[in-house]
């Protein structure tokens, strides 16, 4: 399992918007580079990130080859109640990273 | 027995062959269809107008292997008036998209950053698309010291 980092804020009040980060370890080879010996690197990237919020969706990206190393991706949500927020990346040769994060919603 | 001449000329061949099958002489109409392309496609071919978009990055960039990006968009985030996604294109890069988002109402504010690989200096375009299906967009001129994929002859 892929290493993934998220900041997410452990309270907050209801209403607020929240600002959410995330980071996940990935090399993200483009598929464009070559070896000293003229062959291509196989493509490897993420290709999908999404994040639910108690089981609704409520961001979700698609990631190209022009996303760089260990992809950074920060979001906003609004705090609505309390719960889990799920992250999931997934991408090629059957990458798949699950992070969760609490919030306390007063 | 080769002579010094024609070795020359072989060698000078040899060093040539791979570089033009790297670069095809028309790469910049090329990278621009292909940016046309990605842009009619995500937009649908509907009219994309200037404003309301933010798209932050560095003018001058050191290097294009990390370029720090951000997208801000003016709207009030509301059930009725909110964003659908944010796309995000570069004109000079092997393949134009970069990052495809998509929000909605719950994300209370429309901006979302990231980090992106960046192949020269070109221009940098964010779109986005209203609740209402109209799309509005900004672009940057960045200026690339370091390319990303530099090392492989692709710009």
């Amino acid at each position: 399992m892929a290493r993934v980092v998220v900041s997410v804020p452990p309270r907050a009040r209801r209403g607020d918007v929240v600002e959410i980060r995330t980071l996940a370890g990935h090399p993200m080879e483009t598929g464009f580079r070559r070896t000293q010996l003229g062959e291509l690197v196989p493509r490897d990237i993420i290709t999908r990130f999404s994040c639910s919020y108690n089981g609704v969706e409520v961001f979700r990206a698609e990631l190209h080859p022009a996303v760089a190393a260990n992809p950074l991706i920060s979001f906003t949500t609004v705090a609505t109640e309390s719960g889990t927020l799920e992250f999931r990346w997934s991408g090629d040769n059957g990458f798949v990273a699950v992070q969760k994060a609490e919030m306390v919603v007063v | 027995m080769i002579d010094r001449r024609a070795f020359l000329l072989l060698a000078a061949g040899a060093l040539a062959a791979p570089a033009r099958a790297q670069l095809p002489p028309n790469i910049a109409a090329l990278r621009k269809a292909a940016l046309g392309e990605a842009v009619h496609k995500a937009t649908g071919g509907a009219p994309v107008r200037a404003g309301r978009v933010k798209l932050d990055l560095p003018p001058l960039i050191d290097n294009g292997n990390t370029v720090p990006l951000s997208v801000s968009v003016d709207s009030p985030m509301t059930e009725a008036d909110h964003v659908r996604s944010i796309h995000v294109f570069t004109e000079k890069n092997p393949q134009p998209n970069v990052l495809s988002a998509y929000l909605g109402p719950r994300a209370g504010r429309a901006a979302v950053s990231t980090r992106a690989r960046i192949a020269d200096t070109g221009v940098v375009i964010a779109i986005a698309h209203m609740s209402d299906g109209s799309y509005w967009s900004d672009q940057v001129n960045v200026v690339v010291t370091l390319s990303a994929c530099l090392e492989d002859g692709l710009i």
